[in-house]
């Protein structure tokens, strides 16, 4: 079913989804979206959403299984909160992309703005990934608690060069491409080799994120990479006495 | 050199005479105070907290606590507190961590108010022969009703009505979350907010399974660590709340210790065993008034514009243009929580000094609000150190719709303000995980003590309603004529809005 959303306020269009998701259509393309916020959110289905155009902000915020595919850029924090479920976005998205997701994935190809994948987390089986084609700004992995962040740095000289990264991090991982200046982590994070058991872990899924974001996936398959992880589960622990 | 160790905070002692050796306080005193030795009982009071849970259930009542046993030199500006807070600081190096709400000797406004009551031209109004209407509802409500008349001369509302929550009083019990609180805590609170027909938030750590039954008396919390957050959660809220700040501490986050992440504490905040449950300062995809209005508006589109959205900040001084900008973002209802307001670990510097009284901040809201004409875009709800119903009755009249209290409802559970709920050692099995100590709390005599209390409140509300010649709660909210200001100065009457008394 396609549904052109040209002038259309976010609240019918997500209605529109969602009466179509309950009378059971499984593919949706949704064409002329610019700026409707909220797309999919707390949406519960198997379905694929391709979007042509750029979503606003939140899209896939709460969302539960969806695979939403994006033709352009995406605004700010994709992903959000996120449960179950896959967001591709082929062009670049704005600040806290995957802001607290707790399950599924996130893969943008381009850039992202600051504050990606803060606070995301792991509980159990789910383990959510957020994997950036280009490169970031400051904070990437702020009070991370779980899951992996991916960062390619495709068309960069570094992966990341802004600061910040992993601050407060009690969780998960940040695998970013090539090293990274020791000044640029935050508060908590640690930098330790990326190793070939890291290398066969990831690489099933570097090679899918590459295959997605439509680039040769060989190129990455080394272990070129740095992995930043936290100094400790609890970070504060240390930091208070009692009355 | 050693700085040596403070007095005895509290001294224990057990009046042999009487004392029949049960044990029973061996057994109640979960940090420890109580050791035997040769059929002796003998007694470290320096673990005491004052929690009261061996005084009283000893049969005999043979044990007697004192309260600072050992004098300092006294001394105007260096009280004992502030000398125990540098000597403890300059052993640790280290923030000093409290529990429970504001502890200094700040004056209470409350009880600066007085209430106003009828006498002969204007009669007052004897609950018991009338009705007397306490039927709140929290959300937006229509500045003015439109209606469309059918062909068949039928009547019926044009005028979309925003969701609201519909309750029986106007006294809810505030977010306590699971982890900060037990479960069986929480389950007390939760049926006791199901039989009084009101609400209870469940703070920001989730909701536990064994909660479902209670979930449409229940508001969901979003904080900015998002614990326990997904649609299935959302959607088993009558209401949601995203929260901001609290009154215990304003302007800082939230911080849940790795030893209360216990796995029923793990799975209900969806996170792992043992890892400290960090809430940061801000969510971290609010940056102003028009972020917020997203996240308002982003949980109102997933739940498909079915629930009222709370949003929950600190009383701090700019609270009234805050307030009027929450309800320009689309929130139905705001929540003011005041620098009196409980905690289960909060940094003590901030728990004492920082933020404003409840009083102030609801006052103020409310006349912001009126003078921008957005009154009716929002409820206002008032915390932070509600201890009566007299509280309840001043709160509504300088302008609350409804209040949620924490603490008092707590100590309806056996809760002594110990202040010491960091510790995870709770013997009132209220703030602990520690499953021997959880079950000490039956969960319908507990939720009886507290459906007692809302009771005994809603009816001590009514006479007071009556006695002002009042017998609706919707005339009583914002009504500054029914209030008095006693020993209050100038400035302070005319941020309350309130005349002294005598004009
Ligand atoms: S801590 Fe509580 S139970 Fe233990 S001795 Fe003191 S008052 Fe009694
Ligand atoms: S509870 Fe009272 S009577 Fe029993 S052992 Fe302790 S002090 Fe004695």
């Amino acid at each position: 079913m396609t549904i052109d959303a040209k002038g259309m306020h976010y609240t019918p269009l997500n209605k529109m989804i969602r009466q179509a998701v309950a009378s059971g259509v499984r593919e949706i393309v949704i064409d002329n979206v610019l700026g409707q916020r909220f797309i999919a959110n707390g949406l519960r289905s198997n379905v694929r959403i391709t979007i042509n155009g750029v979503p606003g902000g939140d899209l896939g915020m709460f969302m539960s299984g969806p695979e939403c595919i994006v033709h352009g850029d995406s605004e700010h924090a994709p992903g959000n909160t996120m449960d179950n479920g896959t967001i591709v976005i082929h062009g670049s998205a704005g600040d806290a992309v995957a802001h607290s997701m707790r399950g599924g994935r996130v893969f943008v190809r381009g850039d992202i703005g600051y504050r990606g994948g803060i606070h995301m987390k792991e509980y159990d089986q789910k383990r959510p990934v957020l994997a950036v084609g280009g490169t970031t700004h400051a904070f990437l992995g702020e009070y991370m608690a779980g899951g992996i962040i991916i960062v390619l740095g495709i068309g960069h000289e570094v992966a990341v060069k802004d600061r910040g990264i992993g601050s407060g991090i009690h969780g998960g991982e940040i695998i970013l491409r090539g090293d990274i200046e020791d000044r640029l982590l935050g508060v908590g994070a640690r930098k330790v080799i990326f190793t070939e058991d890291d290398l066969n872990r990831l690489s099933p899924l570097i090679t899918e994120f590459c295959e997605r974001i439509e680039v040769d996936p060989s190129q990455f398959l080394d272990t070129n990479y740095t992995r930043i992880i936290p100094a400790s589960s609890r970070p504060f622990a240390g930091k208070y006495t009692w009355e | 050199m050693s700085l040596g160790s403070v007095p005895l905070k509290y001294k224990i002692s057990i009046d042999r005479d009487q004392c029949m050796k049960c044990m029973r306080c061996v057994d109640n005193c979960s940090y420890g105070v109580y050791r035997i030795e040769d059929d002796k009982i003998l007694i470290d009071s320096r673990r005491c907290t004052a929690c009261h849970r061996c005084i009283s259930m000893c049969p005999r009542d043979a044990i007697s606590l004192q309260e600072k046993p050992v004098d300092y030199r006294s001394h105007p500006l260096w009280t004992a507190q502030a000398r125990e807070d540098i000597i403890n600081q300059a052993r640790t190096g280290k923030i000093i961590l409290a529990g429970m709400g504001n502890a200094m000797d700040y004056p209470i406004i409350f009880d600066r108010l007085v209430l106003d009551a009828c006498q002969v031209t204007n009669p007052s109004i004897d609950p018991l022969r009338e009705p007397m209407e306490l039927r709140t509802y929290l959300g937006k409500k229509p500045a003015k009703l439109e209606f469309t008349k059918s062909d068949k001369g039928d009547i019926e509302l044009k005028t979309e009505l925003s969701p609201n929550l519909k309750l029986d009083t106007p006294l809810m019990i505030g977010h306590m979350s699971y982890g900060a609180i037990s479960l069986n805590a929480q389950l007390s609170l939760a049926k006791a907010v199901a039989k009084t027909g009101t609400f209870m938030g469940t703070g920001e750590g989730g909701m536990h399974e064994s909660l479902y039954p209670y979930q449409s008396n229940m508001i969901v919390q979003v904080a900015s660590g998002r614990f326990g957050v997904d649609i299935n959660y959302l959607e088993r809220g009558a209401a949601i709340e995203i929260k901001i700040g609290q009154g215990a501490k304003p302007g800082i986050g939230g911080h849940l210790p790795g030893e209360k992440v216990c796995s029923d504490v793990s799975c209900t905040r969806m996170i792992p065993l043992g890892s400290d449950a960090i809430s940061p300062a801000p969510h971290h995809d609010i940056y102003s008034i028009e972020d917020l209005a997203q996240l308002v508006r982003s949980l109102k589109e997933a739940t498909e514009w079915k629930k009222p959205i709370f949003v929950k900040i600190a009383a701090v001084h700019n609270v009234a243009a805050i307030a009027a900008g929450i309800a320009r973002s689309s929130a139905d209802a705001v929540v003011i929580d005041g620098f009196r307001g409980g905690t289960g670990a909060a940094p003590k510097v901030f728990r004492d000094n920082v933020g404003i009284p409840i009083e102030a901040a609801i006052a103020a809201v409310d006349k912001k609000l009126n003078d921008q004409g957005i009154r009716n875009e929002v409820s206002v709800i008032a915390s932070g150190g509600i201890r009566n119903s007299a509280d309840l009755a001043k709160s509504i009249a300088l302008g609350a719709d409804a209040v949620y209290i924490g603490t008092a409802s707590l100590i309806a559970l056996g809760c002594r303000v110990c202040g010491n709920c960091y510790r995870g050692l709770c013997p009132w099995g209220i703030a602990t995980q520690q499953p021997d100590l959880v079950n000490r709390i039956d969960t319908d005599v507990g939720s009886q003590h507290v459906a007692n209390l809302i009771h005994a409140w809603t009816l001590e509300l009514s006479e007071l309603m009556g006695a002002a010649g009042i017998n609706s709660i919707e005339s009583l909210r914002g009504n500054r004529e029914r209030l008095r200001g006693y020993m209050l100065d100038e400035g302070m009457l005319k941020v309350l809005n309130v005349d002294p008394v005598g004009a």
